[in-house]
């Protein structure tokens, strides 16, 4: 098993990989703490929650790439599982400010503006950490699982699985943004306190989180590459190709197909519960279906199935966006819509592949023809 | 993992009357027009079969019912006398023992020569194995040996792609070969082939004939001269004629509607 995990990358990307985790780690706690704040190497206590944004948005990307980019399902739903395993930690963040909300009730403040009187049955339980873990880690990939059962046995695909899942993050926004629905409406749930008892206004809290989300990451990217290194990976990109002869090979598609998309599903939402402690908030606009269609732009900027590709582009548009809608926010989207434009017919590889192209052109020896 | 235990399992097809296939009073029609009209065929165990017939006979759409793509509007298909192949999906299907060879090439162009083969090898097709094992010595002895077969030893890293189209035929056969099945299915193996390439497909094909059975599609006369013993003439969905290769040439019928034209 070692042995098989070691032989997924050269000893140079291992050696890469694991200089950055280095880096986010270390390296970058150490430039905050140690080195003075009017040097040009300081890294300011603001960098750390904005880093782990990106690091989850990463995660996403990754999680998107498994399953179109290897596996050909485009997916623009993926928001919905960012939004459970947000939504979940998020609920537990509520319980744990206990008392000190604005109406000073035990009840998060959006009941108690609702008028109710006492907590739903299913924010029992939110008051333990272990318990919204729990549901971080079961309950996305158990909606994908049972969502993905019946559209891949239908053998619903292409566009028209895309459109589904369109409408399962419109439907389900619409039903996060109800007050009744009891996730707190459009405002969603916010004004978080503390988590495992550490304030989430200090800066070694924020950056302990940027800490936990780098070394998560790696784990995901880990296991990300060691299921598209396997021969599952290859049987997953068959299927990409010409799933017909995989099943005339004798596997069961539908099996490997709702194996990825659950696992896509997991990462996801535990993307989500490390992005709401970070940001500070989770609402439905993160069901949104343009949400969910950015996170196949990330993808398909970086590069379709490769992975190191759909982290560098969830990075590239997040920077860029980040930059614009401070400096030009009318004009965001538009400039997202080029870049996909661009992107889909001068570099359908994206960037990476682009990149790529280059070193490997030569290397491919043409077949000896006749 | 014991691979004799691989090998051996999912071969309880029970052929003691002789016949591996038996296609019975098979009708399947698209929007009233009849690709397959009540057609009785039977493929003998270890016999190689050649079909041929004028396009729109039903070839092609009898292939696609026998492998669980296609389901018919009537009759029965058995694989064996205990497998009722109407009950079963394509996986399952291709997992009992039936391989095919469709008409286009159709090989995963991304993967490299060798991975077309690991991918097709008859192993354990579930996700875990998939996950977690990695090929053993004599399922890689399989894979060399079988690369030797079909000539493309040399492309082996090479990506499926890349090759020459009499080349990705023989990959697709080779792939095939590694599923090891009963029955194989083999739509048009020659099309677009050199006349070398045909005459060592031929060779390959008669040679698999008795370990397998197999059933080949096929418009080029001289191919099917080569190979055939028996003969099945397909015409509007039905068996027009069957026999010696000389007999279905001097049948009347066929030349009207076949050979003549």
């Amino acid at each position: 098993m070692i042995k098989q995990i070691a032989a997924l990358h050269s000893f140079r990307g291992w050696l890469l990989s694991f200089g950055l985790l280095f880096a986010a780690i270390i390296l970058l706690p150490v430039l905050n703490i140690f080195v003075p704040e009017e040097s040009f190497f300081h890294i300011p206590d603001y960098m750390f929650p904005l880093l782990g944004k990106y690091l989850c948005y990463a995660m996403v990307a990754l999680a998107v790439d498994l399953i179109w980019g290897y596996t050909g399902i485009l997916s623009l739903g993926h928001g919905v599982f960012f939004s459970m395993g947000g939504y979940a930690m998020g609920m537990y963040l509520m319980r744990s400010i206990g008392k000190e909300g604005v109406y000073k009730s035990d009840l998060p403040d959006f009941m108690v503006f609702l008028d109710w009187k006492e907590l739903p049955w299913y924010w029992y339980g939110f008051d333990y950490f272990s318990f919204a873990l729990l549901i971080i880690f079961l309950l996305p990939g158990l909606f994908a699982f049972v969502f993905g059962y019946f559209a891949f046995r239908s053998r619903i695909k292409g566009v028209y699985f895309a459109i589904i899942t369109q409408a399962m993050t419109y439907a389900l926004m619409l039903l996060f943004f109800r007050n009744n629905t009891g996730f707190g409406g459009n405002n969603g749930l916010t004004d978080f306190k503390r988590i495992l008892g550490y304030s989430l206004q200090e800066p070694s809290t924020k950056m302990g989180l940027f800490m936990i989300t780098a070394l998560v990451l790696f784990l995901s990217y880990v296991i990300s590459r060691y299921i598209v290194k396997s021969k599952l990976g290859r049987i997953l990109t068959a299927i990409r190709d010409v799933e017909s002869r995989v099943m005339f090979s004798g596997y069961n598609t539908l099996h490997y197909k709702l194996f990825i998309w659950t696992i896509s599903a997991f990462l996801c939402g535990i993307a989500g519960a490390l992005y709401v402690p970070q940001v500070g908030i989770i609402n439905p606009s993160e069901m949104q279906p343009t949400n969910s269609i950015e996170m196949a732009i990330w993808v398909a900027v970086g590069g379709r199935g490769t992975l190191v590709g759909a982290l560098f582009g969830a990075g590239l548009v997040n920077v860029a966006k980040s930059w614009f809608t401070v400096a030009a926010p009318d004009y965001w989207l538009y400039f997202l819509g080029v870049l996909f434009i661009v992107v889909t017919l001068f570099f359908p590889k994206g960037f990476l592949g682009f990149f790529k192209s280059f070193s490997i052109i030569n290397k491919v020896k043409e077949p000896a023809n006749e | 993992m014991n691979s004799a235990e691989v090998s051996l399992k999912d071969h309880s097809i029970d052929t003691r009357h002789g016949c591996i296939l038996y296609l019975e009073n098979l009708t399947v029609s698209f929007d009233g027009f009849k690709a397959l009209d009540n057609l009785n065929l039977y493929i003998d165990d270890g016999e190689l079969r050649c079909i041929i017939g004028p396009n729109g006979a039903g070839k092609t759409t009898m292939m696609d019912v026998i492998t669980g793509k296609t389901r018919p509007d009537e009759g029965t298909v058995f694989f064996g006398q205990n497998l009722d192949l109407l009950q079963m999906t394509e996986y399952e299907i291709a997992h009992a023992g039936i391989g095919r060879k469709f008409q286009k090439p159709t090989v995963f162009k991304n993967h490299t020569v060798y991975e077309n083969l690991e991918l097709a090898l008859h192993a354990d097709k579930d996700i875990w194995t998939s996950l977690l094992k990695r090929l053993n010595t004599d399922q890689k002895e399989t894979i060399e040996g079988t690369l030797e077969t079909v000539g493309l030893v040399e492309q082996k890293n090479i990506r499926a792609g890349l090759l020459a189209h009499g080349q990705t035929q023989w990959l697709e056969i080779g792939m095939l070969l590694v599923q090891d099945p009963r029955l194989l299915l083999i739509d048009e193996p020659v099309a677009g082939m050199t006349h070398q390439e045909t005459e060592q497909t031929a060779e390959l094909l008669s040679s698999l004939a008795g370990k397998h059975s197999v059933v080949v599609v096929e418009h080029e006369m001289d191919f099917i001269r080569s190979i055939a013993n028996r003969v099945t003439v397909l015409h509007e969905g039905r068996v027009l004629a069957e026999g010696a290769m000389e007999d279905v040439q001097n049948d009347p019928k066929v030349i009207e509607v076949y050979l003549g034209s």
